[in-house]
């Protein structure tokens, strides 16, 4: 069987492939979304701390023998605490100025992590297991699906249906939403806004170090992990719109699955296609997909 | 302001002997090695050239590597590919890159701010990966070696004595022209659109052509930096176009002082003297270089430029008001 002239078999797997990627992009972009919603930070420093949460993963790992499903949990908690760290001692200090400089801001951190990385461990990348549990493969009839990306994007999804539900049903999310929208006021209701904003960006944050244990045992695990896919995560949010933190979880799963087909029929094509797709949407759409018309 | 409180006459003393002491660098390479000076001359252009968006237009570009790199490999491309003369290999760079930077305006100034910073950011990756892919630029390993070819089809430009006054004059001329820019009635449209936009367009200015003109000045004279490296090196590379270099000219404008025209300047020397004669420790620099892009924005956003400005105008002020009060108790 044959779909456009391409094997079904190949036309499968690279939508497969699309969709693991398309399950990271759903990730980051959702906490650098919720980040931005709150704090109006365009969190350049994303990318480095999924890579950080990789290697944190990893050192627990080979280190102290902390196994992967401690470190799902372990690795958020750490890259959290480093990213409230970070928000309390220098983020603080610049919200009242132009945004412009919180992407700068991040981009000096950027900068720090890698760089430190670096000379920790090396240029060279890292090898994780599978844990044992997901490895193999299941043989669907019709396509191989390695066990490990199925469960990649199964959890990316619950982790963002999770996300969407504490953010609108809960009473920390109606606080965040509220402070989102009116921080002065939800500030005079007697709310702590400034403790909100360093929990937001813990948690932001926490979200990428998630990713990137979910990444460590598909990719290397190396300081520069990080620091191409920040640059496509902010292609998505461009083109699911900055305000919509659900818009750009969906967009980065959908772009994931653009960014497989084009490498079927394409291939060359495959790592500026989101690119195109930008600015397809910037002349069509400028406020993207899912966003409002805003400065 | 430091401009205002020296004299003219002082200034073009100042001017003279900075020329001077350029132009005596190549008969003295024991003191300081030509080729260093070349490469921050270079990223002095570059610098000055981003400033013309960022200080004096307002617009915060993340993709200026893609003007400087797609220049370095378009002029590579000339003068190895198709062995033209090297002025005219360095001219198709900057046009090239100059028509790339219209491009990215016409699509980046459909937003502002912060969503244009990501829009250039994302437009640069395209055309880093891009280059990556062209079959003519060697991918990963760059293109190399490139001949520098013959000025005007005379001058062997294989003479780094020669080489090193192309690159003084190209680089006086763009600083030059910038800060024609900056002082002609265009460069005042540019700062009113920076400092209130919605009033330059009340006013009757086509803002939207003002801003992708700036543009494509600034990514024009960027180019001409970057094919100027590509000629120096006889390399056009990958890190040429990789948003790590967008970051760096970023910093060095910062931290130079973005609010005057040659600020920038003084940090692209410092980031290069800093990258040069700390080399040997590696992924070291880059840390320092991220801890100083954190001080810069936390600690002294007016570059060392605009503090030293700052120290200067508030002595001068509290010495008028001094000598104010003694008059009044007079």
């Amino acid at each position: 069987m044959e779909i456009f002239g391409i094997p079904h078999q190949a036309f499968l797997g690279q939508i497969m492939l699309g969709l693991v990627n398309g399950a990271f992009y759903a990730v980051l972009s959702l906490g650098l979304a919720i980040i931005f919603g709150l704090l109006r930070i365009v969190n350049f420093a994303h990318g480095a701390f999924f890579m950080v949460g990789a290697f944190v993963a990893f050192l627990i790992g080979r280190d102290l023998g902390i196994g992967y499903w401690p470190a799902m949990i372990l690795v958020p908690l750490i890259v959290g605490f480093l990213g409230v760290v970070f928000e309390r001692v220098a983020l603080r200090r610049i919200y009242r100025l132009d945004p412009l400089y919180g992407l700068l801001l991040t981009f000096g951190m950027v900068l720090v992590l890698e760089g430190g990385f670096r000379v920790a461990m090396g240029s060279s990348g890292q090898r994780f297991a599978t844990p044992e549990a997901l490895r193999g493969v299941w043989n669907l009839g019709f396509m191989i699906l390695p066990i490990y990306r199925a469960f990649v994007i199964l959890v990316a999804v619950v982790v963002c249906a999770g996300t969407w539900i504490v953010i609108e049903k809960t009473r920390m999310g109606a606080y965040l939403r509220a402070a989102t929208e009116r921080p002065e006021l939800t500030q005079a209701f007697g709310i702590n806004v400034p403790v909100l904003l360093t929990l937001t960006y813990g948690a932001g944050v926490a979200l990428a170090g998630f990713a990137g244990v979910l990444a460590a045992p598909i990719q290397q695990v190396s300081p520069s992990m990080g620091s191409d896919l920040v640059i496509i995560v902010f292609a998505i949010v461009v083109i699911g719109g900055l305000g919509s933190v659900f818009g750009s979880a969906i967009t980065g799963l959908g772009l994931g699955v653009i960014e497989g087909l084009t490498k079927v029929y394409y291939s060359e094509a495959s790592t500026t296609v989101v690119f195109l797709v930008m600015a397809l949407v910037l002349l069509l759409r400028p406020a993207g997909l899912f966003g409002r018309e805003e400065g | 302001m430091v401009a205002l409180l020296l004299s003219p006459a002082i200034k073009r003393s100042l001017l003279a002997l900075l020329l001077a002491a350029l132009v005596a660098v190549p008969f003295v390479p024991e003191i300081i090695y030509p080729i260093f000076v070349m490469k921050v001359m270079c990223f002095v252009l570059f610098a000055c050239a981003f400033n013309l968006l960022l200080g004096h237009t307002g617009i915060v570009s993340f993709g200026h590597a893609a003007f400087f790199g797609s220049s370095a490999y378009i002029t590579g491309y000339a003068l190895r590919d198709m062995g033209l003369s090297t002025e005219i290999a360095i001219l198709a760079g900057v046009l090239f890159s100059a028509l790339l930077g219209a491009v990215f305006g016409v699509l980046a100034i459909r937003r502002q701010g912060i969503y244009l910073a990501m829009i250039t950011l994302a437009l640069a990756q395209m055309v880093y990966f891009t280059f990556l892919q062209a079959p003519f630029t060697g991918a990963e390993d760059g293109m190399q070696p490139i001949p520098r070819g013959k000025l005007l089809g005379l001058i062997d430009m294989n003479s780094d004595l020669s080489l090193y006054f192309l690159v003084l004059a190209s680089t006086c001329g763009g600083l030059w022209l910038i800060h024609r820019i900056v002082n002609s009635p265009f460069g005042e449209v540019l700062r009113a659109i920076r400092e209130h936009e919605p009033r330059a367009r009340s006013l009757g200015y086509a803002v939207n052509r003002y801003k992708i003109m700036a543009f494509a000045l600034s990514a024009g004279l960027s180019g001409l930096a970057g094919s100027l490296k590509c000629v120096v090196f006889r390399l056009a590379s990958l890190t040429d176009v990789h948003w790590h270099l967008s970051g760096d000219v970023i910093l060095m404008t910062l931290l130079g002082g973005m609010n005057s025209v040659f600020g920038p300047a003084i940090g692209a020397i410092i980031i290069s003297a800093l990258r040069h004669y700390f080399d040997a420790l590696g992924a070291w620099v880059t840390v320092a270089v991220g801890l100083i892009f954190i001080a810069c924005v936390l600690l002294f956003r007016r570059g060392v430029l605009g503090e030293i400005d700052h120290l200067l105008a508030t002595r001068f002020a509290s010495r008028r008001i001094v000598k104010e009060q003694k008059n009044a108790q007079i």
